[in-house]
């Protein structure tokens, strides 16, 4: 039972950075059909931006924990950010109303373009990060073993319930979020309605890599070490959590990820670390045979 | 108010517009009738933009639209209430009207709401329900009415009897002259239904394959022996 119990808030850590960057995958596919390829870059961009925002508060003496976090968050999602809206700009608006296969193409090569990028300029090593958060609570202990929830799981859990609450509340009440779902629901429309388009096109963009920023600051406090190519595997699976909660769908995507994790971690306690992944995208291949539309996905079906 | 001037549209190879001239004026009710494929719905959709004349000269209150992108165009004052009435299937009826009232955000909504239940009252019974659940001429009713939020100084109407059964209809065209007569509004009206626009039409335009052939005043063609039978058969 507690073996359980550890397995699963294992799982829902993980799930919550699945999740978050998944919820990246869904916006941009819901708004112009695309799958963004170049995300899990974006997510590997935002960890080295944290680890680099680090050592730069180190270095300006910043070293009271919680302001330092607070400090790197907001410039990993600033920046971040940026990086999302460039490759918006530069690799997929100039192919839009181009065929459908041009701007995946795109998303292929700004993916590569991004890994060899930091490659370059960070070098191929691992780059590590002394742990900035410790201790947790012990929440119980059952013959030799102890069920152990640490703080850092808890932050992560936290941060994603709060950026799910405000991220719903944008998408829902705010103008901006009325103009994306109009955008996702008839692009057309939208632009008679007189929305700017393009704009809430780079702003879906923003918002997911600040999303994905926020997962690589999570990846980089709960590992404790990042390379140019965590962005690879990361993205592959937040794919899948977005497939498996029904791409398009932001609930969904978050759900699809908190799956993927715990389908991760029980598998990983209960038979072998060594499959986990194979678990991870067997799900993939499942979800596209019997449930194309995913979890919370809509049929493609309009009343006319 | 808006003048076009040898319009052309191209879809890929195809040319659509081969060289529209037409004009209408403030407070007007002008007409474009013709059959399927004609160019009618690509003539609205080209004044609104998208997709953008290949050659020629679209003026509106004496500026030149035709390079604008769309959102431009509709802050200028041009509404669309687009042929299959393209409502957002799943946002209640109330976003689909916030959504119309882009342009002028949040300033007048509370105003224009009521202006349009008053004008369609089965739209304020239907507020909280999503689009993609109403009835054809209620989602024709929330169509108008969602372009009519943006407070435009031109609305443009492409078929919207379509597929509504004769009584809702005959209500639909009550709307636009009404609109029309008490707000002022410049309305180009594009319709198959030749009899019913050019009966409410002050002014009228036969397009035919991408070409004006024709056009003069509402009743003038109404009377027209070629008009007659060529889009009147069968009539009404």
């Amino acid at each position: 039972m507690y073996y359980f119990l550890q397995q699963l808030i294992n799982g829902l850590t993980l799930g919550a950075m699945y999740g978050l960057i998944a919820i990246g995958y869904s916006m941009v596919y819901g708004i112009i059909g695309m799958i963004n390829f170049a995300h899990g870059e974006i997510y590997m961009i935002g960890a080295f931006i944290s680890i680099i925002s680090f050592l730069l508060l180190g270095v300006l003496g910043i070293t009271w924990v919680p302001l330092a976090l607070l400090l790197v968050l907001i410039l990993a999602m600033i920046f971040t950010a940026t990086y999302g809206w460039a490759v918006e700009r530069l690799a997929y608006r100039p192919l839009r109303g181009s065929f459908r296969l041009a701007p995946l193409i795109s998303a292929i090569g700004m993916s590569i373009f991004l890994q060899n990028y930091v490659q370059i300029l960070q070098g191929a090593n691992v780059k590590p990060l002394p742990p900035q958060v410790t201790g947790g609570y012990v929440l119980g202990t059952d013959g030799g073993f102890t069920v152990q929830i640490s703080n850092i799981q808890i932050i992560i859990m936290l941060l994603t319930v709060v950026l799910m609450v405000i991220f719903s509340t944008i998408i829902a009440k705010t103008p901006l979020g009325r103009a994306q779902r109009a955008c996702e629901q008839d692009l057309g429309m939208a632009a008679l309605c007189g929305v700017n388009v393009d704009r809430t096109i780079s702003l879906t963009f923003v918002m997911g890599a600040a999303l994905a920023a926020v997962a690589g600051l999570m990846a980089t406090l709960y590992y404790g070490v990042i390379d140019f190519f965590i962005g690879f595997l990361a993205g592959i699976k937040a794919f899948t959590a977005a497939v498996l909660g029904g791409i398009g769908s932001i609930p969904g995507a978050m759900l699809g990820g908190l799956l993927l994790g715990l389908v991760e971690a029980f598998w990983s306690g209960y038979f072998t670390t060594e499959y986990k992944d194979v678990a991870a995208f067997g799900i993939l291949v499942i979800v596209l045979i019997f449930l194309p539309t995913g979890l919370l996905g809509k049929p493609e079906i309009e009343k006319v | 108010m808006l003048e076009l001037r040898q319009v052309h549209t191209h879809y890929g190879r195809i040319e659509a517009l081969k060289g529209i001239t037409l004009d209408v004026r403030k407070g007007e009710i002008v007409t474009i009738i013709g059959a399927n494929g004609a160019g009618k719905t690509t003539l609205l959709m080209t004044i609104c933009g998208n997709p953008r004349a290949s050659a020629g000269r679209i003026l509106f209150e004496g500026e030149d639209i035709t390079r604008l992108p769309t959102y431009e165009i509709v802050r200028r004052g041009i509404s669309q209430a687009p042929e299959g009435r393209r409502i957002f299937p799943r946002m209640t009826v109330l976003e689909n009207l916030q959504m119309g009232a882009v342009p002028n955000g949040e300033r007048y909504f509370a105003e224009d709401v009521e202006k349009v239940f008053s004008l369609f009252p089965r739209l304020e019974e239907r507020m909280h329900q999503r689009g993609g659940t109403l009835s054809g001429g209620e989602q024709q009713m929330l169509c108008i009415g969602r372009a009519l939020m943006a407070r435009p100084k031109m609305l443009l109407l492409d078929e919207p009897s379509l597929g509504l059964a004769p009584m809702l209809v005959q209500q639909i065209f009550r709307s636009i002259v009404e609109i029309n007569r008490t707000q002022g509004l410049t309305i180009l009206l594009v319709e198959q239904n030749a009899y019913q626009a050019l009966r409410i039409a002050h002014r009228g335009y036969v397009l035919a394959t991408g070409s004006v052939v024709m056009e003069g005043e509402g009743r003038e063609l109404l009377a027209s022996p070629e008009i007659r039978a060529a889009y009147l058969e069968g009539g009404h």
